[in-house]
This record gives structure tokens, sequence and C-alpha cells, in this order.
């Protein structure tokens, strides 16, 4: 059929079954329901419930049925297969973006600013891109800016001790801009070409704390330096994401999201709607908890993995 | 026999503001809106359903309230439901036989570090010696997290290099008796419900705890997976409460109402902020308020309420100055009084009524009073009734005949009955007599 993203090297039996059970969830069952040949009011239904539970949103699926139900009345298709086929073929466009297929990363210096409220995986991320990048022959360097959450500068310093590669550290309470112009330094000095800069969780809503990310990209802006704001969204957020993305977007630009915590079995249906009014490409999605579990996010995969069928969800 | 003035005010309570009753069409209507309300809040699909179906059960036929439109009246049905379903705030439980142990669960990045800490807080300030057990020997520095907020908090944190979670919380549970610290918060490490071994795991030290409380610590801003997480943790740890986090941002929280809904789990406090102090007690109609995101329709229902409450009391008033009021009226009122509960709240809403009600003691009315005077009023007849100013010695022996009663009992309500249409007339006017108690005897 097609790769799994969630793939993994091993052939553990309990990670297999632990993703064939996230995989029997609402996208598997549409591929499902859509297997039968007539296009009835029911499918229509059960397609509604099946994408507002996989967190697309109300408004988002709404747009995105009339428009299938136009084109059904059109007869551009006909039966369940075709509509499973146009369907999944919208959903990889809305996913689309103009810069998704250039690269993130420029030649010489390029300053990486993880953002994203508190709890979504920016530390454990930082570790993956490292450790991902290092292998594309990057020089990478990582920036401990989480300078208020307790122990938050320890657990990035942890992660890069484990997978050696260096971190530019500071004291707790220390004004995260100031480590941000020490990684630039450190990084221009030593000839590295990636600075991964972790950040504090902080909601958005929180004003103070959306001036000082600011101030933060402020710093990276006026070295010069190539900057990419990459926000951290966790899959499991709801339709607040929309509104932490908008609110990101504003205070520190967006140049691309990681999509974390895909294990699970929150589908992240929200990154239909985000993409489409932010324009930013998602640029990675996390599996796990581990240094590897990183995939650079490819669309049609995604896609087609919701929709994928397993054995367990034929007899349904 | 009788000895308020209750039945009259009830009476005229029922008449007001009425404009009709709410048809279908109207709630189907304003039920469309509702409903993209709740799945814009993130309320499971399944769970507006089925909740958008029990309203529209109550809301047909329901009557609409004098400055409210239909639609708005229908928002104020579903807000008192949400409220409802929502649920009581719920304690903490307390071990017979200490130390009471609270375990926390969760997924990954829910909170429950800080939570640790701010129930170690918070329940220092009651009086307890918390104890604060870092049980998650897997997140790079969760343990140096735990400890770190310990030290800032002067709270003691138990740890155990290299060991087991299981092994770390029992022997935790040990030094806590040893020592005389309760509660023993355990702090674990965040999972997927689905990861089966730290699901196992999770079992597996409840079993040797066991703790009094299994609180699921859960981001307000899930979505939709919100009911499949709750339901998993759950069935295999099983859950006697939860603790909604990161409510200080703008997420419409309808997780809450998802979670509550299916799993049966009483919501006990919610978090809104990132230091130790901002653990709260939770609000029912703070949260339903802020699912339904409708707030400026919910401030125009408040204010219609309170108008209608106004007009209730001026229209209460004016008849009690008027002093209209007659037999005929007292028997109507009486009739709803035995449908009614407890008045006292009405009662209050009344200009010096309550400051009668303290001094008349306990005014209610029992059964037995109500069917003899209901009795005596039904033997009279309708002139009698409007008039009662003509009932003298043989009418009141007919009365008396009619009902069962004595021509003493039939001369008593009608001197009681005389006494509260003049004290009404004074209380309108603003005068209060002397001797109120006595009426109420």
């Amino acid at each position: 059929m097609f790769r799994r993203i969630f793939r993994r090297e091993e052939k553990d039996p309990k990670l297999e079954a632990g993703v064939r059970k996230t995989r029997s969830s609402f996208f598997g069952r549409i591929a499902v329901l859509l297997r039968r040949t007539e296009v009835t009011e029911d499918v229509w239904d059960e397609l509604e419930e099946l994408l507002i539970g996989a967190d697309v949103g109300a408004a988002t699926t709404d747009v995105l049925l009339q428009e299938m139900r136009g084109r059904f009345r059109r007869g551009e298709f006909r039966t369940g297969d075709q509509l499973n086929e146009a369907l999944q073929e919208r959903l990889v466009e809305l996913l689309r973006t103009d810069t998704a297929s250039l690269p993130l990363l420029s030649e010489g210096l390029t300053v990486v600013l993880m953002i994203g409220v508190n709890g979504v995986g920016k530390t454990t991320t930082i570790a993956k891109l490292g450790h991902y990048w290092r292998g594309e022959g990057r020089r990478v360097m990582l920036a401990a800016g989480d300078t208020f959450r307790a122990a938050g500068i320890e657990q990035l310093e942890v992660w890069a001790d484990r997978i050696q590669i260096p971190c530019v550290g500071a004291q707790p309470g220390a004004d995260p801009a100031a480590v941000v112009y020490d990684g630039i330094a450190a990084a221009t000095a030593r000839g590295f070409d990636t600075l991964i800069v972790d950040t504090a969780g902080r909601l958005h809503t929180k004003t103070n704390l959306m001036e000082e990310l600011k101030k933060v990209r402020r710093v990276v802006d006026r070295h010069n330096v190539p900057a990419r704001s990459l926000l951290v969204l966790d899959a499991t957020t709801g339709q607040n994401a929309v509104l932490q993305a908008r609110a990101f977007a504003q205070a520190a630009g967006l140049d691309g999201i990681v999509v974390t915590k895909l294990d699970g079995t929150a589908k992240g249906g929200v990154l239909f709607s985000i993409v489409r009014e932010l324009g930013a490409p998602v640029r990675f999605i996390g599996t796990g908890e581990r240094v590897d579990d990183l995939s650079p996010f490819d669309p049609e995969a995604f896609v087609a993995s919701l929709f994928a069928v397993d054995a367990v969800d034929v007899d349904q | 026999m009788f000895d308020s003035l209750s039945e009259k005010l009830q009476a005229v309570f029922d008449q007001l503001g009425r404009k009709g009753k709410l048809g279908e069409k109207d709630v189907d209507e304003a039920l469309r809106q509702v409903r993209l309300a709740l799945l814009e809040a993130d309320v499971n699909f399944r769970v507006v359903r089925d909740f958008v179906a029990r309203v529209k059960e109550r809301a047909i036929g329901a009557e609409v309230l004098q400055s409210l439109s239909p639609a708005q009246q229908v928002v104020k049905i579903v807000h008192e439901q949400l409220i409802e379903l929502l649920g009581e705030p719920a304690r903490l439980s307390h071990a017979s036989a200490p130390p009471t142990v609270i375990m926390l669960v969760g997924l990954q990045g829910s909170g429950k570090t800080t939570t640790a800490a701010k129930l170690a807080v918070l329940l220092r300030k009651q009086g307890n010696q918390p104890l604060l057990v870092a049980a998650d020997p897997y997140r790079p520095a969760a343990i140096s997290q735990l400890q770190i907020l310990g030290k800032q908090t002067e709270i003691p944190v138990f740890t155990q290099a290299g060991a087991s979670p299981p092994d770390v919380c029992t022997a935790a549970l040990r030094e806590a008796r040893s020592l005389g610290q309760n509660p023993v918060i355990l702090d674990t490490a965040g999972r997927l419900h689905v990861d089966d071994e730290l699901m196992d795991e999770l079992a597996e030290i409840k079993r040797r705890t066991p703790p009094t409380e299994v609180l699921l610590v859960a981001d307000a801003m899930t979505g939709q997976d919100a009911v499949k997480v709750a339901e998993e943790f759950q069935q295999r740890v099983g859950l006697t409460g939860l603790i909604l986090t990161k409510l200080d941002g703008d997420t419409r929280g309808g997780a809450a109402l998802s979670v509550r809904q299916v799993t049966g789990v009483p919501i006990k406090f919610v978090g809104v902020g990132e230091r130790t102090d901002a653990l709260e007690q939770f609000h029912p109609d703070r949260m339903a308020s802020r699912i339904l995101g409708m707030g400026d329709v919910l401030s125009l229902i408040e204010r219609a309420q309170e108008t209608f409450d106004q007009q209730r009391v001026q229209e209460l008033q004016k008849k009690m100055r008027a002093a209209t009021f007659d037999l005929e009226d007292f028997l109507e009122q009486m009739r709803q009084l035995k449908r009614m509960g407890p008045l006292s709240q009405i009662m209050e809403m009344i200009p010096g009524m309550s400051r009668l009600m303290k001094q008349a003691g306990d005014a209610s009315l029992n059964e037995s009073d109500l069917k003899q005077i209901e009795a005596i009023i039904l033997s009279m007849t309708p002139d009698e009734r409007h008039h009662p100013e003509i009932i003298g010695g043989s009418r009141r022996r007919r009365i008396a005949r009619g009902s069962g009663m004595t021509p003493a009992d039939v001369n008593q309500l009608l001197g009681q009955f005389r006494q509260a249409q003049q004290m009404m007339k004074a209380m309108a006017g603003g005068k209060l007599p002397k001797n109120i108690a006595g009426l109420f005897r």
C-alpha cells in the first residue's frame, strides 16, 4: 500500500499494537464507510462526525463538505471510493503552501526559534531536530532559552549531553534575549551553521510574555542572521491551536510548524485550518519521546495514513 | 392555622412576565447556533449531540421571560443545563487512616508537576504536612523540576535514584508514615493512554499504594481526543477526580464537559497560572459561560432576569398597597403554594421580607393547615370570598358545618386574614407594624 509514517525500525509487537490502536480512529473509519458504493445522506453525516471528531473544526468541516457535496451534485464523482479519493486530494491540497518546498535552513548560520504554549514538547523536539539536522550534515548548537521554568535549562542540557551536541546554557532567571545573543556569538565564533533556541512555554494570551518573545526575535534579526520561527503544536489541542498560531505568528513570525504527540490517538486535524489561514507549512511531526521519533512532514503520507484501513476496521 | 404571607406573594409571582411559550422552530434555530458554539469550544461531537437533544426536550413548551427573544430564552436553558452537567465542585477526600495518597496522572505536558506543587501548597495552607514524590524517572530533569519547586515552596520532595516508579511510591509512603507527613502527592510521568506498558505501570502503582485520590490532570485546550484519553485512564486506572490546567489562556475548555459527561468524574480544581498559588476551586457557572462563549447573550439574560425579578417585586407591592387581595385570591395562591417548594428564596427578594421572616421564625405552613384552610374557603360562597366582611353568625355556622370545622376556627381564619391584609398594605407603604410575630401564631 503506502509507507506508514509511524513505522519504526524494530518490530516491537507492543509498538505495533499501539500504532494499530491509534490508526483505528476516526479517519480510518472514513475509508471503511466510503467503500460503500452509494453516497447517501448517512455517509455525509458520518463524514461530518469523523472530520469534527478529528479536530478539523466545525467551520472548516462545513466548508469542506459543502464543497464535496457541490462537486458530487455536479457529477464529478459518483461512488464512495471516488468521494474518498477526492476528499483525500482536497485535504492534501489544504496542507500545501508556497514555502513548503523551500529549504527551511539557509547556507551559513540560521537561527531556529522554537516557540509555543506550555507543555507541547518544544525541548524534546529541539533534541530531535538537532539530531536530525546533524544527520543531514549541519553543525548544530543549542541555546537553553527557557530560563523561567523550573529545570528548563537543565532539561535541554541533559538532552544535549545525551546526543552530544553543544549547548549554550544560562542561569535560571536570565534574560532569554541575552541567551540568544550569547548563542549567536558562540555559534558564529565556532563556525556552527544551525542554532536552535529553546524558549519558555507561554500562553499566547499573556501580553508581557509575548512582548518578551518579540524582543527575542528582534535580537536575532538585529544580527542580520536568517531567523526561522518554528511553532510547536500538540496534536491533542483543539480549536485553540488556531488562536495560538495566529498570536505566535504575529509576535515572532511563523516559518513552520512541528506537530507533536501524533503517536497518541489525536489526529491533529486542526492543522488544516492553521495552514490554510496562516500559509506556514508543517515541517515535521513528532511521534514519541525518543530522539529519533521525528519525521519530515509529508502531506500525502499524513492524509493517507489518516485514511488507512486496518484489519480491525473492516468488520465495523 | 395559616401563619404567613407567602401564599399571596406566590400567586403574584406566577402571573408576571409571561410572554408565551417556546415553539419547536424557535428552539431548533437557537440550538443550531448552540451546537456550533459547543463544537467550536471543543466539546466532544457525541456529547454535543446528546446535550442538544436533551435541551430540546426541556426547551419546547418552556415559558419565555419578558425582554428575552425566544433564541435567548433557549440559551438561558442551555446555560442552566451546562451548569448542571458540569456538576458541583467536589472536595478532596481524606483517607480514614493517614496518610492520604493523591496520585496525579495524565498525558505528557498536561501540567502534573506544577499542579503537584500547587496542591501541596494549598494543602499546607489548610494545616497539613504534604510530601511530594518524584515518580517520573523518564523525562530529562523531571525529578529536578519537582525538587526545585519543593525548594521554592519549602515542601519536602521524596526521590529515589534508579528505582522504578512503583518502588519509589511505596518507599515514599513508608517514609511519610514514619515522619507523619500527610498527604502524599505522587507526581507520575506523563504517558499516552494507548501505551500499554506505561498504563500497566500506573495500575501497579495504584495496586501498591493504594491512593485515596486518582486525579487526571488534563490540559483545558484538549480537543475531541479528551474523551478517548479520559475513558482509557478511567478504565485502566480508575479516576476519582479531574484537574483542568492552563485555564488562564483563552481556550473555551469544552473538554471539561466532555470528560465530565463521559467519565462521571467530578472536576476538583482548575489551574490558572504557572505560579504555585494558581490553583482554584472549580466554578461550574463560570465554566459553563466560558464553554458556551455567548458572553453578550448571557449578560443580556442576566439583565433580563434582574428586570424580571424587579418587575415581580413592583407588581407585588402594587397589589399589596391596593389591598385588593381577597379570599378567592388566597385560595388560588394556596393551591399554587401546595405545588411549590420552599419559598424562602423568593421571599428574600422582597424588601423587608427577609427581616420579617426572621422575626416571625419559621413561617412555613404544614399540609394539614393548608387542607383546613382550603376546606373553609371552599365552603364559602363566591360573594363571601370576595367580601368576607359580610360573614356574620349564621354564615359562619354554615361554613363551619360544611368544612367540618368549628365557627371559632372560621373566625380565626377571618381574623388572621384581615390582619395579613393590613400588614401587606403597611409593608407596601414602607411601614411595618410593631407586633409582627403575633400575626404568625
